[in-house]
């Protein structure tokens, strides 16, 4: 009795395959031809690897970009930048990479992976954030090299690190932090949970965060700017619309988007 | 009757040699990858490279002191789980599926579930706070990690053979007046050694490889937290003949411990 059962959900799961495969193959044909003109004629899926810096305002684009498209489904990952760009080496399959620094996308653009130049989008500078109750008494940088002061910092190979280094070695501060994060979204989770008394983030990161962390400024931070840039990437299936979403992130309602949400112009 | 008496003369069918070797090579390719992806002319030099050395030293430091702690707490507890056939089956439900949890459970939840206990604001945490000591971010948040993760493969293990063992000895040691305490360390222990031993080893193997719960709980910091598999992650972000480098450093220790083990050892196999 048992055989026909299973034969019956093996022909289920294989046609489920077959309508998938379909539907992968068809959609981009199925596309209705666009009232509004060739320009607007972009369809099918779009990946986009994004620096985690960047989770809010491209979760944001993507939806109002779906909405303008309705063909295209934007799929997006956000991570730390060198993991995202050693994907992208590793010949991961996606459309789009946008890192929080030049010299993570370098990688790529060496690698011979990028289609055309990478266009600088966005700007970003760190700022310091503590827990709202402020259990160390964190008021300016230079605590942060107080000893029993718990640091966390991203980790010296990721844009935020690289970045925290330049900024605390302009202020000539020796810190020794807890913990190097990977990305700066766990530099701030850290925070938010109150595990350690300060940690270094990008602005926008702490603005995004809202109440959950108290900020402060950094007078010097201004001086250390990390660039964004933006890449179709050569490997890429759907070009066309990559590029659509590309010049959506660069056009007046993205930069605002950007703007908005702490980013400093390119 | 007469087909399945026949399978068994004829051993297993074709097609499942095939789909098990199916199987095995989903096991076995990838390990060939990094084998022939390795930078073997490098090697000697990322071997021996301070960040190498340094993560290889903590992860088998850690590695064995959250042995030593599954050993001290699993024994106990496997006996626990083994006399509990007897019990109702709620209870006994209960107390099996707790210590599968670490098994199931995603590490990274596990990690964050050990951060919000004892973390400085956790459940258990806050009050150690109050004494002064902090967990997260230590080498002995990384201990704890590890021993959460690796007690099951200790308890089933010893569990397994509790079961297997003869219960008439344990009778035997009591009625010539061994107090239960006498009976466990004296009998029931050294009959059930063998089982102990792969249980260690398993938790062993399972500890050096830790990685989501410790990243979680106890962060990332040379010498401090950053064990092998964590350096292994992050070195494959920037630089991955030394990723490369570090996953075979633990996949040799791996299969070192493993291949250490006699078949009479792992679990399900008598002989």
């Amino acid at each position: 009795m048992a055989r026909p059962a299973v034969g019956r959900r093996l022909v289920a799961l294989a046609a489920t395959g077959c309508v998938l495969a379909l539907a992968a193959c068809s959609a981009p044909r199925a596309a209705a031809p666009n009232p509004t003109g060739a320009a607007d004629r972009v369809h099918g899926v779009v990946t986009v690897l994004a620096a985690a810096s960047l989770t809010e305002v491209f979760g944001g684009l993507a939806a109002r970009f779906e909405k303008l498209h309705p063909d295209v489904t934007i799929t997006e990952s956000f991570g730390g930048s060198s993991a995202l760009a050693a994907q992208v080496v590793q010949g991961a399959p996606a459309d789009l990479l946008a890192t929080a620094d030049q010299a993570t996308m370098k990688t790529v653009t060496d690698a011979g992976l990028a289609d055309g130049a990478p266009i600088v989008f966005a700007t970003n500078t760190l700022t310091l954030v503590v827990p709202p109750s402020n259990p160390a008494r964190v008021t300016t940088i230079a605590d942060l090299a107080k000893p029993g002061v718990k640091v966390a910092l991203c980790d010296p190979t990721v844009p935020c690190g690289s970045a925290a280094l330049r900024l605390l070695a302009a202020e000539k501060l020796t810190v020794t932090p807890v913990t190097l994060e990977m990305d700066v979204k766990a530099v701030l989770t850290k925070v938010e949970l109150d595990e350690v008394d300060a940690g270094l983030v990008y602005l926008t990161d702490a603005q995004a965060a809202g109440d959950k962390v108290k900020r402060l400024a950094v007078p010097g931070a201004a001086d250390v700017v990390n660039r964004y840039p933006v890449a179709v990437l050569a490997g890429s299936t759907n070009k066309t619309a990559a590029r659509a979403f590309e010049r959506f992130i660069l056009s007046t309602t993205g930069l605002g988007a950007l703007t908005a949400a702490g980013f400093g112009a390119p | 009757m007469r087909r399945s008496a026949g399978a068994r003369r004829r051993g297993p069918a074709v097609a499942v040699w095939v789909i098990a070797a199916v199987a095995l090579g989903l096991l076995v390719l990838p390990l060939l990858g990094i084998l022939l992806s390795a930078p073997w002319p490098q090697l000697p030099a990322l071997l021996v490279a301070p960040e190498t050395v340094q993560a290889l030293g903590l992860s088998v430091l850690t590695g064995v002191i959250s042995t030593a702690l599954c050993l001290v707490l699993g024994i106990p507890l496997a006996v626990v789980l083994a006399r509990s056939v007897s019990w109702p089956v709620v209870p006994r439900r209960l107390l099996r599926a707790a210590v599968t949890i670490p098994l199931v459970l995603p590490p990274v939840v596990g990690g964050l579930a050990l951060l919000l206990l004892l973390g400085r604001n956790g459940v258990l945490g806050r009050y150690l706070a109050l004494l002064g000591v902090t967990v997260p971010f230590t080498t002995g948040a990384v201990v704890i990690a590890q021993t959460f993760v690796a007690m099951p493969f200790l308890v089933f293990a010893v569990e397994g053979a509790l079961r297997g063992a003869d219960r008439r000895v344990e009778l035997a040691a009591a009625s010539l007046g061994a107090s239960p305490w006498q009976v466990f360390r004296t009998v029931t222990v050294p009959l059930v050694a063998p089982g102990i031993a792969a249980g260690a080893v398993l938790c062993f193997a399972r500890a050096l490889g830790e990685f989501g719960a410790t990243i979680t709980f106890a962060g990332s910091y040379p010498g401090v937290t950053r064990t092998l598999p964590i350096a292994s992650y992050l070195a494959s972000q920037t630089d991955l003949d030394q990723s490369i480098a570090l996953a075979l450093v633990l996949l040799v220790v791996s299969v070192a411990v493993l291949l250490g083990l006699r078949d009479r050892w792992l679990p399900g196999v008598r002989g």
